[in-house]
């Protein structure tokens, strides 16, 4: 992975700021869809996709690539941003999102949008998907090849017990080239997640699962990068960032609002929160 | 009155016909399709021996991979596995997988259209003694509803090799479905065996007057009942659907025109099953009389498989009650 410079963060500040207006026009132009969790991983996606990941968006399959699976396809509306912003699809195509024909489905469909990792949305899904992605590159080289393999989750996504099926089968497997980012938020559809179903002690629980953690605030650059290093570095376990995020970061009337996990802003919302954005 | 072309058990009809599980004949057919392909891979929750994956997993130990007792995480698991290139196979009971995971199956391998080869074991009443939690008679439902997914259901255990090795050369999602029971052995090695065509098993030289179309191990009784039938001037063909999903619609649509009534025969519940499938092709295409041989709108209970059998109304003579009743229909 590349020094990260300080004329590197602010780069990739403005390009965060930049993927969070994106994602306000398209949610805007679409009518319907989740704002709250793209807003609040717009930074992390950032930093994927322009700083960590070995990937070549002229050349999407490239075998060799380092894998990223979206577990929580609801916040696609980040993903699809961050993708049109790194060169695989034009920016005019987000315009697209939800409608009829569109390659951006309201969930991620790989058969509609052929260069994404799987198809998501179900909750609870992705990250054994992750595990069986590197058990094959692991089963083809006989052991860890150099590829790297990150799955996103959401915090509420936890409360899925397929989830915690995964977290023990890639600990048995010690599968050391394997990160999870966790979009610890706090809210979920119905509310706060310690209030619909706790998921403290967080850090413990995976601990005891035997995998590394580490927490970070999910919107310093220089945090995210430098856990992401330590993540890989780590011997004969898979990793978990705790990413503390803010929900809807960036436009003021979203933020830690719950109520905006699942809906659009208005034309004239829009409006607003890209004013806003444009004086960060 | 078998079907010379197809090379069938000639002793099908002995007392002491030879029986094997359905569930052996997946096990060696994994075993051979993992010697032609290295990408055959394969996952197990927790149920190695009774599905026979062991088999595999004895010779390709760094091929197979155990999920413990977790059947969303192995449908899930082999979906990421696929989509790196390997053709992973995934067995436990049929009502833990696809029963309990089918939200993962659908989600991360149907509509991925990833080629997760899924195997279903210990099918229908048959199981017998371990009661009605383990007896899955939904499982066609659930599964050929999928848009992708190919859904096939042997009748004995060489048409199972058959098809374990036919599915690892196509690039689908899979559905078989196995037995647990030693069941008669109706096919040789020489039976042709081929996704998405039916095969009539047993055809009296004259016209028929009824077919019966039959899936799994129940062919056999449908093929005793037939016998019967040929014995008293009546008669009866039997058309054996190994694949359920792709359909033979045309073998269905002709046994139909040919014999203007139809029983449909399977170890499932009428509901959604073979029958359901069948009386889709004939209302919309060749309307004509049909009965359901199948479980009625009940779950399973202990008993021996030939208790169940009885029981459920899916024996020999049920089966003739049925060949009798559609007649009586017709005419």
């Amino acid at each position: 992975m590349p020094q990260l410079t300080d004329e590197k963060i602010i780069w990739m500040e403005e390009k965060a700021r930049d993927i969070r207006i994106s994602i306000i026009e398209m949610l805007v132009e679409a009518g319907s869809g989740h704002t709250a969790g793209p807003l609040g991983m717009a930074d992390i996606f950032t930093v994927l996709y322009f700083h960590i990941l070995k990937h070549d968006p002229t050349n999407p399959m490239w075998e060799d690539r380092d894998r990223l699976i979206l577990s929580n396809g609801h916040i696609c509306p980040a993903l699809y941003a961050t993708m049109a912003h790194s060169g695989y699809l034009k920016l005019e195509e987000l315009k697209t999102l939800r409608q009829f024909g569109s390659r951006l489905q309201g969930h991620p469909h790989r058969e509609f949008l052929s260069f994404i990792e799987t198809s998501s949305g179900p909750l609870g899904l992705g990250l054994s998907q992750t595990i069986g992605m590197c058990l094959a590159d692991k089963m083809d080289n006989g052991k860890f090849s150099g590829k790297q393999f990150y799955c996103l989750m959401s915090d509420g996504e936890l409360q899925e017990g397929n989830v915690w099926e995964a977290m023990m089968l890639a600990s048995k497997e010690r599968l050391q080239n394997l990160t999870v980012i966790i979009d610890r938020n706090n809210i979920q559809i119905e509310g706060f997640t310690e209030d619909i179903m706790p998921l403290e002690p967080l850090k413990e629980k995976w601990q005891s699962f035997n995998w590394d953690v580490r927490t970070i605030d999910g919107h310093n650059f220089q945090e995210i990068v430098s856990a992401i290093g330590e993540a890989q570095a780590v011997f004969a376990k898979p990793s978990v960032i705790i990413a503390n995020t803010i929900a809807g970061k960036g436009v003021s009337f979203m933020e830690i609002n719950y109520k905006w996990h699942g809906k659009p802003p208005t034309k004239e919302e829009g409006e607003r929160a890209i004013t806003e954005l444009k004086l960060t | 009155m078998l079907n010379n072309e197809l090379k069938l058990n000639t002793k099908l009809f002995n007392e002491d016909v030879e029986q094997i599980p359905i569930r052996q004949g997946f096990g060696e057919g994994l075993v051979i399709a993992g010697d032609e392909n290295k990408n055959v891979i394969g996952l197990c929750a927790d149920l190695n021996e009774s599905t026979k994956m062991n088999l595999f997993a004895e010779k390709y130990p760094e091929r197979f991979i155990q999920v413990g007792v977790a059947e969303q995480n192995l449908a899930t698991v082999a979906s990421g596995m696929a989509a790196m290139g390997k053709i992973p196979f995934i067995s436990s009971y049929a009502m833990f997988s696809p029963g309990r995971n089918w939200e993962q199956i659908r989600t991360t391998i149907a509509y991925n259209d990833r080629p997760v080869k899924i195997i279903g074991s210990h099918a229908g009443i048959s199981v017998g003694p371990d009661g009605g939690t383990h007896q899955a008679i939904e499982d066609i439902a659930i599964m050929r509803v999928l848009p992708n997914m190919i859904v096939l259901s042997p009748c004995d255990a060489i048409e199972a090799k058959k098809a374990t090795i036919a599915t690892a050369k196509i690039d689908k999602p899979v559905y078989i479905r196995l037995l647990r029971e030693k069941t008669p052995i109706i096919t040789t090695e020489e039976t042709p065996f081929e996704i998405g065509k039916a095969k009539v098993f047993f055809a009296p030289p004259m016209k028929a007057q009824v077919g019966i179309i039959a899936t799994g191990a129940l062919v056999y009784n449908a093929i005793l009942a037939a016998q019967r039938f040929a014995q008293k001037g009546i008669s009866v063909k039997v058309l054996n659907i190994a694949s359920i999903r792709p359909l033979d619609f045309e073998a269905i649509i002709n046994l139909a025109k040919e014999s203007g009534a139809l029983v449909s025969v399977e170890e499932h519940q009428i509901v959604g099953g073979l029958g359901s499938a069948i009386a889709e092709v004939l209302v919309q295409n060749y309307p004509v009389p049909m009965e359901l041989i199948g479980v009625h709108d009940k779950f399973g209970q202990s008993g021996t498989p030939e208790e169940l059998i009885e029981h459920y109304g899916m024996s020999v003579s049920h089966i003739e009650r049925a060949v009798e009743k559609v007649i009586e229909r017709k005419n």
